[in-house]
């Protein structure tokens, strides 16, 4: 992975010496409250509905079992032994003390990691795929790009104060598991006709209010222009974009307004000044950004184990959680696993700092001390031998992380809602809880397969529930929680916008309905398909029907 | 008054005049003008005066300026809040694009901790919010010694470097 030079490191250090001296000023009230928000917000910081929340940033999700350990302390020390996985690939701490972050960004600076632009109307951290570099249907590695997006967004001058927040995702495989088109920039790397690699530019997409799959606006791009490109997305966004309405302020409405095409037509003026100049990259840095990815020595003879047949033979347990929870891996006789933070009894995406730690110990022991963090809030340890998934499955077990459920109705995308964000109109975490408990059954949720539901507290949409194959959104109806559902989203290469099922239904129902919905799909499905599949087959109507048949 | 200006505090005796209809009489002395009264007024005021300077908010498209950045001892930038951040953009335009080479002066709810950024775009001069403290804000400049990006000032990618 790649590691910092002295460049990088001053950079986050002399970032922590200035949030240090912003955070006295503010407390010493030579800040207003309203002039510390914006510079706590780069920082990552928000003021929520309990305490402050600290997003700290993992850079495309990749975590080495150094930085796993120190977010399990961050965890333990300066919080109540927990920390939240993102849908964006980064970690939130929900109980951080004001006049602690200083510390806690200084001890994140100590193993290379940051905070810098998880919030604020700025440039994101940039995410990636999952399996970035180790699956099979990759083109090419993705986080090299990433790691330079990530750079020339570090502290830009120009765009640190945008319309709104920006986020760029990139994904370099067939199948698309970043979510690229709801980004306001996605990147795919793609081959054009003469066999070059290069990009294929989105922009406009986003969730919210108004969510919007981004349009192509340039479909093939040399790698050598990537940045300057970018640049002239950012500068026409930066002039042109929306400041009166915050509901409007998206490049996506941008896009909108003025149409994909003319939207490029301005991105590709903008860019034949600035593309010869100095923002066009260096082969070299590609290169040298490039040789930090190259893969770990993986062991030739890996795939010559039989202990791994064996235990999916012996033992069903096993072979149920093999069959949901490891992943392909590029390289014979290696899997990627995926390790569940979708237990029951837990909120979605929290993991406690002995989790932490524990997994960075089974990193060190099993995967070349590499973790990454899943847009599914999970966590995968990406290059497991075959020969040592039996014993890595029973440790997983021990710590309660070894819940068969990737893909399925239980590995829900759940934003923290009610019980944390000051924003919510409805929880979301107890609706995890009550679908858990609804359907405990495992043989069951296995019969049913792939359904991803997606969860927000609020329009924000930061539980993507437009693009789940059932959504779930929080409303308040004069003070009582109300969830709309939609059915049919999906943030992958077909990726769709759910349709609404009908009215919200009460708090006390939606596993229910989940339920009838289900049914419905048990009884129309043909064959193997999805229930995104059927549901694309057979419409809207006998769900709707199911569900409301009563009324 | 005192501004920060070329890394320095120093005296100025520029006043921004906010509210100038075209048809009102021009101001005497200096003045920094709204754009459209200089527009408006422009023949008049290159007869009278020998220095200029005007400013602009974030709406403005800064190629319209392009044949008169000659005459301009001043271009203000107007930001009206803290995150209004499109005169960043005129900044790099102003400079890099357009070569102006004149003073080029951050006016509005103009703070700290937005020097750095401001300066980088080729901002030179920046008026200090009056309830803050300038020579606290001089600070502001000097937050980072190191830069990953190029922009209107001196810097190359930092990749250049390694
Ligand atoms: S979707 Fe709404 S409730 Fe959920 S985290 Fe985002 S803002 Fe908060």
């Amino acid at each position: 992975m790649y590691k910092y030079d002295s460049y990088d490191q001053t950079i986050v250090n002399e970032r922590v010496e200035q949030f240090r001296d912003q955070t006295r000023r503010f407390l010493a009230g030579e800040l207003s409250e309203d002039e510390f928000r914006p510079l706590r917000l780069m920082n990552g910081l928000y003021i929520q509905r309990y305490a402050p929340m600290l997003r700290v940033a993992i850079p495309y999700g990749l975590l080495s079992s150094k930085q796993m350990r120190m977010l399990a302390h961050i965890a333990r020390k300066y919080d109540k032994g927990y920390g939240h996985f993102s849908t964006r690939q980064n970690i939130q701490y929900n109980w951080p003390k004001l006049e602690t972050v200083p510390d806690i960004l200084a001890e994140l600076a100590s193993v290379e990691m940051h905070a810098i632009q998880t919030s604020g109307n700025d440039i994101r951290n940039t995410t990636s795929d999952q399996f970035a570099g180790i699956a099979e249907d990759e083109l090419e590695d993705p986080r090299p790009y990433c790691e330079i997006i990530r750079q020339w967004s570090t502290f830009h001058p120009e765009f640190s104060f945008l319309p709104r927040k920006f986020k760029i995702a990139v994904s370099g495989a067939q199948r698309d598991r970043a979510a690229v088109q709801v980004h306001d920039i996605g990147i795919y790397l793609v081959k054009n006709e003469s066999g070059e690699i290069g990009f294929n530019i989105l922009a406009g997409g986003g969730l919210g209010r108004t969510p919007y799959i981004g349009p192509s606006i340039k479909p093939f791009i040399e790698k050598q222009h990537l940045l300057s490109y970018l640049e002239a997305i950012l500068r026409v966004y930066n002039r042109h974009g929306r400041r009166d309405n915050i509901y409007k302020a998206r490049i996506k409405i941008l896009v909108n307004d003025l149409g994909a095409e003319e939207f490029a037509r301005q991105v590709e003026e903008e860019w034949n000044h600035i593309k010869d100049g100095v923002m066009k990259l260096d082969q070299k840095e590609i290169d040298r950004v490039r040789a930090y990815f190259t893969p770990p020595e993986y062991d030739p003879a890996a795939a010559e184990d039989t202990s791994f047949e064996s235990g999916l033979e012996s033992n069903q347990a096993f072979s149920n959680w093999a069959n949901r929870n490891l992943f392909p891996h590029k390289i014979p006789g290696y899997k990627a696993v995926v390790i569940s933070l979708k237990a029951p009894d837990i909120a979605p995406g929290d993991a406690t700092d002995e989790q932490m730690d524990y997994i960075a110990d089974l990193a060190d022991q099993y995967s070349f001390a590499e973790i990454v963090v899943t847009h599914d809030q999970n966590l995968i340890l990406p290059n497991v031998k075959q020969s040592d998934l039996y014993a890595l499955w029973e440790k997983l077990t021990e710590k309660d992380l070894a819940t068969p459920n990737i893909g399925l109705l239980t590995d829900m995308i759940c934003c923290p809602g009610l019980d944390f964000c000051s924003l919510a109109n409805a929880g979301s975490i107890p609706i995890a809880k009550q679908i858990n408990e609804k359907f405990d059954n495992l043989d069951y949720l296995h019969d049913i397969g792939e359904v991803k539901i997606k969860m927000s507290g609020c329009m924000n949409a930061c539980g993507h529930h437009h693009v789940g194959h059932i959504g779930i959104l929080g409303v308040d109806k004069k003070g009582v929680e109300f969830y709309q559902l939609t059915l049919g989203g999906s943030s992958e290469k077909d990726a769709s916008l759910g349709d609404r099922l009908g009215p919200a239904i009460a708090k006390e129902e939606v596993a229910n309905v989940i339920g009838k919905i289900l049914d419905v799909y048990v009884e129309q499905r043909q064959l193997d398909e999805r229930f995104l599949d059927t549901y694309r087959r057979v419409g809207m109507t006998p769900f709707k029907e199911r569900v409301y048949a009563d009324n | 008054m005192q501004i920060i200006k070329d890394k320095a505090i120093v005296d100025d005796d520029w006043p921004v005049i906010r509210e100038l209809e075209s048809s009102d009489p021009i101001p005497e002395g200096k003045a920094i003008l709204p754009l459209a009264y200089w527009q408006a007024n422009r023949d008049q005021l290159l007869k009278n005066n020998s220095e200029h300077a005007v400013w602009i908010d974030g709406s403005v498209e800064t190629g319209e300026l392009l044949d008169d950045l000659d005459h301009f001892s001043i271009i203000a930038l107007d930001f009206p809040a803290f995150k209004d951040g499109r005169s960043y953009s005129h900044a790099r335009l102003l400079r890099e694009r357009y070569g102006y080479k004149g003073e080029l002066r951050a006016i509005g709810d103009v703070l700290r901790d937005q020097l750095f950024f401001m300066q980088r775009c080729g901002i030179n001069s920046y008026v200090i919010r009056e309830d803050k403290d300038i020579n606290d804000a001089l600070n502001g400049l000097n937050d980072f010694t190191i830069r990953y990006q190029a922009a209107a000032d001196d810097a190359v990618p930092i990749y250049k470097l390694r």
